[in-house]
């Protein structure tokens, strides 16, 4: 188990750049303790392959210095750091059977035979591994294979942290429900460091206690997935979390009421206050799931057009355009859908103002 | 899955079809026809059965020669796969070096093959070879360095040319399977705190199975085969030492003129050819085999 | 275009690819095949494409048998998984191919070219090559080149599989919209439920070769015909729990009773398996009708602004899926609410009984 440090990191792929438009990775400076259960969450190109590899030793960062447990590991290579990773595609030893696999980090390691054993038993019960245990690895579907994987990792009980790389690519959507469960209560049991990468946000928020949302070589916001869904930061985050993401609308301030094409909106109280302090481009974000869509005319509503409504079994999906803006709307199954039009209610408590793309309170 | 089928397209194949009659089928039926008579001249041919098979099969000659063939062939397959694997497994992965390395390793397989048996003599000639020269001064031979002077110096020239000439191919196949896998199986590896060596044998070896089966046909089938090269080297000398099977039939057919015996030595010849890269090819399938399917 | 398939068969070295495949396109519609990986979808792509023949059965094009016809003669387009584009060529030239073969004149060409690529948003990227753009990028020129043919048949196996979650969610948006435009049969393969009720029409569900049933989106939603059916078309899994009706009670377990109303008040006596959706079961008590259920809590995923409970009923493991953050520890017993109409009955062979009828769903 390790805290691991990252202080003042920054790295290219281009050794001879000072421009920071072209550094994978601009200044990190962060701490992920020690046993907590990470997601790093971001686009392609977003870097995060960058910072996990940076974790790992596979990569030495142009700046900066990596600390575990500090002592300063930034120059050690990845078997020194007692670190395990499991990869985008099943990586396996295709020689060698379950058993085999499972206990080769060990054997690398002079771990007595006896002790070899009764790790590779244990962590094969963790994984419901023991019935395949003597099988060629080779020959196992890819959900089995990546448990393989893992276990290569957990079979080291004084790993440091095990790192994903979008693991659950390669596996079928159907599976990757309980290969997910499987990684929580694992975490919840051993309670190890794991960082695990995705672009997936259903991943991210089921699994992680604490989700860093990357964008363009940098961190945008560190937060529970409750904290991310309901107070983004910025607004790509905003954006990037929730399906569908949260709506934008172009407001204006007075006083500390937001107005939106002449009519008010409320804000709470604690953005009310700030608002009117707020400069630069301000906009109302609202998830679509908070969006309150009433088939008649309600004080404080604005009408839009009903342009498409879809039904997706345990909800629907109104897509609805308020003066050239498409906004988006997730009602409940029971809710009775509007036809052509729509009267929008924003709820001050789930009503956020952005300046300049930051969140105002 | 079935691809579709174009009827249409079996008249592109029809010139293919006839040239390859002609230049191969043809003179194979030739072959057949020739083991199976006894020709004393032209329109004057005795059937004779399996008469020149049952003659070949038991021709003393025919057996030493095939004995020295298959030791030929399996000295070539010990030394050039393992060096082929080391060779690929030292050439650089990036950079300028990559390419200078390939040209470097290609050139051996690019000149023709009796003017590399040339080569050989020169270099190995007491006068004016560097091998040769440079051998010899050191003193430490009672009979002075020539590659016909014995028999152990005619296979060493031959053993040494044929590595020069032929490893680089098995080199540049390994180097392709090689590069062909993935960086993270390395970097798992390096995170299991594998050894180079557990590396090697677990990940780098496995992977290059299907190059390797590649290789090990390729080597077999060209070295059994081989002609030109120990022909102009040592023309089958000193004595018949380097004989092999192809030269012994060469002289057999156009030496002796005994065209029955030499098409039934040419079919027996096929045959085993054919035996033995049947039993390579299942051997290497099998093994790969073992691990696909559990 | 109508295109009907009759009794379809593909087997390959005894591999049973597809098994008596019956169905049949309305021109302009919309369907999306729904299956596991190995489900056949992509064979059946490809007998539709007419790049494979199948073992047995007739394909008809508006009553035409084209089942011999190879595909360069059938007017279809298709859209691989993986960003197929031609490497050597530009995004104009790529976007241009197929018109290029059909002999069209330049000037013609250059308009098609820029009108679907300002669809699909890439008209400022014309002159670069794939290996400069992104994925989403590299597949968008792909599906610009397929939708620029202008075909009757437009076919897209798992295109946006590839693709970042944010990106899939984007260019399945601007396909929906692409696709209301056309007139031509579109047919979408996908593993994942949620993108077939996304993207709506008509679906197609497929299990080992076989067709599992086909109709409305909506309705197969809510009335999928076999258990295969609904465990297939449901993320998160649909929960299934055994029961039996006897004494005009539902008794699923030992300590679950609903009475027998609604959809089920014409159940007979016998062994039955029910089944009831995660978003279905509730933390509290949500209607009059409703019956508790006393659980242990094996998990708790928080996905935003909901949370996913896994628990365990007497045994057998189910999914909660309600709305709220909810930090519940593991081992907890907790009471969970479900209306018994929202309940799916199938016979013990997997057939459906009975399923939730519409006022269910309005909450009346």
């Amino acid at each position: 188990m390790a805290c691991i440090d990252m202080r003042e990191v920054a790295h290219s792929y281009l050794p001879k750049t000072q421009k920071l438009e072209q550094y994978a990775l601009k200044r990190i400076h962060m701490t992920w303790k020690d046993g907590g259960a990470y997601a790093l969450l971001g686009p392609s190109g977003c870097g995060k392959t960058t910072m996990l590899n940076l974790i790992s030793g596979l990569l030495k960062p142009s700046q900066g210095q990596v600390l575990y447990n500090g002592s300063d590991v930034t120059g050690l290579p990845p078997e020194k750091r007692n670190i395990a990773q499991v990869f985008q595609f099943p990586v396996l030893y295709d020689t060698m059977s379950v058993a085999e696999n499972l206990a080769f980090p060990l054997r690398n390691r002079a771990v007595p035979p006896d002790r070899i054993r009764q790790r590779v038993a244990e962590v094969a019960d963790m994984l419901d591994l023991t019935p395949v245990l003597h099988r060629k690895a080779a020959g196992l579907s890819a959900d089995a294979k990546q448990k393989i994987s893992l276990g290569r990792g957990l079979v080291r009980s004084d790993v440091a942290a095990i790192l994903f790389d979008e693991p659950l690519t390669v596996i079928d959507p159907h599976l990757k429900w309980q290969l997910r469960r499987k990684l929580k209560e694992i975490q919840e049991r051993f309670h190890t460091t794991m960082i695990y990468v995705t672009h997936d946000q259903v991943e991210a928020m089921t699994f992680a206690e604490q989700i860093v949302v990357m964008y363009e070589g940098e961190v945008v916001q560190v937060g529970t997935p409750e904290e991310l869904f309901e107070k983004p930061g910025h607004k790509f985050v905003g954006y990037f979390i929730g399906s569908p993401g949260m709506n934008f609308l172009p407001c204006r301030v007075r006083g500390n009421v937001a107005e939106v094409d002449g009519v008010a909106v409320r804000l709470d109280d604690r953005t009310a206050d700030l608002a009117a302090k707020a400069r630069g481009t301000l906009e109302l974000g609202i998830r679509p799931m908070y969006l309150e869509v009433n088939l008649e005319a309600v004080e404080g509503a604005l009408p839009a057009d009903v342009k498409t409504v879809e039904d997706q079994g345990s909800c629907k999906i109104v897509t609805l355009s308020l003066g050239g803006h498409i906004l988006r709307a997730r009602l409940p199954e029971e809710q009775r859908p509007p036809h052509q039009k729509a009267w929008l209610r924003f709820p001050p408590e789930w009503t956020r103002l952005f300046a300049d793309g930051r969140l105002v309170g | 899955m079935e691809k579709w089928e174009d009827n249409r397209a079996w008249f592109l194949v029809l010139p293919v079809f006839v040239v390859v009659a002609f230049s191969a089928i043809i003179p194979l039926m030739t072959v057949v026809n020739y083991s199976l008579q006894d020709i004393f001249g032209p329109g004057q041919a005795v059937f004779v059965g399996t008469e020149w098979f049952e003659q070949m099969l038991s021709d003393t000659r025919l057996h030493d020669a095939l004995w020295r063939q298959f030791l030929f062939s399996g000295l070539v397959l010990l030394i050039e796969i393992p060096l082929g694997i080391l060779i690929a497994l030292a050439m650089p992965q990036k950079g300028w070096t990559v390419s200078a390395s390939l040209v470097t390793l290609a050139i051996p397989l690019l000149i023709p093959w009796n003017v590399i048996g040339t080569i050989w003599i020169i270099f190995t000639r007491p006068d004016i070879g560097l091998f040769g020269v440079g051998i010899n001064s050191l003193g430490i031979l009672d009979v002075p360095f020539d590659h016909t002077a014995r028999p152990i110096y005619a296979w060493v020239t031959l053993m040494a040319m044929e590595v020069w000439h032929w490893t680089p191919l098995v080199a540049l196949l390994c180097y392709a399977g090689l590069r062909a896998i993935p960086e993270a199986y390395f970097q798992a590896a390096r995170i299991d705190g594998a050894s180079a060596l557990a590396v090697f044998r677990y990940i780098q070896l496995p992977k290059m199975r299907g190059v390797l089966t590649i290789a090990v046909l390729l080597r077999f089938m060209d070295s059994f085969l081989i002609y030109a090269e120990p022909f102009a080297l040592t023309g089958g000398g000193p004595g018949n030492t380097t004989t092999f099977l192809s030269i012994y039939l060469v002289k057999l057919a156009t030496g002796q003129f005994d065209l029955g015996p030499a098409a039934a030595f040419s079919l027996i010849y096929f045959l085993i050819v054919l035996l033995f890269s049947f039993i390579f090819y299942q051997a290497l399938l099998n093994v790969g085999k073992g691990e696909k399917r559990s | 275009m109508v295109l009907v398939l009759q009794s379809v068969d593909k087997i390959v070295r005894r591999e049973v690819h597809l098994k008596d495949v019956q169905l049949e396109f309305a021109p302009g519609s919309r369907h999306v095949i729904l299956g596991r990986t190995l489900a056949g979808k992509t064979s059946l792509l490809r007998i539709m494409a007419g790049l494979d023949r199948p073992s047995c059965g007739r394909i008809l094009v508006d009553d035409r048998d084209v089942t011999g016809v190879t595909v360069r003669k059938r007017s279809v387009a298709m859209v691989y998984q993986q960003f197929i584009n031609y490497p050597s060529l530009t995004v104009f030239d790529n976007i241009a191919s197929p018109l290029k073969l059909a002999g069209l004149s330049k000037s013609e060409i250059d308009r098609r070219v820029r009108e679907t690529a300002a669809i699909l948003h890439i008209d400022n990227l014309l002159d670069r090559l794939p290996a400069e753009l992104s994925g989403g990028q590299q597949q968008r020129t792909a599906i610009a080149r397929a939708l620029v043919k202008e075909t009757q048949l437009l076919l897209l196996d798992e295109p946006l599989v590839n693709l970042d979650y944010k990106l899939r969610e984007e260019l399945r948006t601007e396909l929906q919209q692409i696709f209301e435009r056309r007139s031509a049969v579109v047919v979408y393969t996908t593993t994942e439920p949620a993108e077939a009720l996304m993207l709506g029409g008509n679906i197609v569900v497929m299990d080992e070769g076989r067709i599992l049933q086909a109709g409305p989106t909506p309705e197969v939603y809510r009335h999928p015909a076999t258990m295969r059916v609904a465990e297939i078309f449901s993320d998160p899994p649909i929960n299934f729990i055994k029961g039996r009706v006897h004494d005009k009670q539902a008794q699923l377990g030992e300590a679950i009773r609903l009475p027998l109303n609604g959809h089920m008040a014409q159940l007979s006596s016998g062994p039955y398996i029910f089944g009831v959706r995660c978003n279905h079961l509730f933390l509290k008590s949500t209607s009059p009708n409703d019956v508790a259920v006393q659980v242990m809590v094996e998990l708790c995923e928080i996905n935003g602004s909901e949370t996913f409970i896994h628990i365990d009923y007497e045994n057998t493991r189910l999914v909660v899926q309600d709305d709220g953050v909810h930090q519940l520890k593991i081992g907890r017993g907790i009471t969970v609410y479900v209306n018994p109409c929202h309940f799916f009955v199938y016979d013990p062979e997997g057939k459906l009984v009975t399923s939730p009828d519409q006022t269910c769903y309005t909450g009346t």
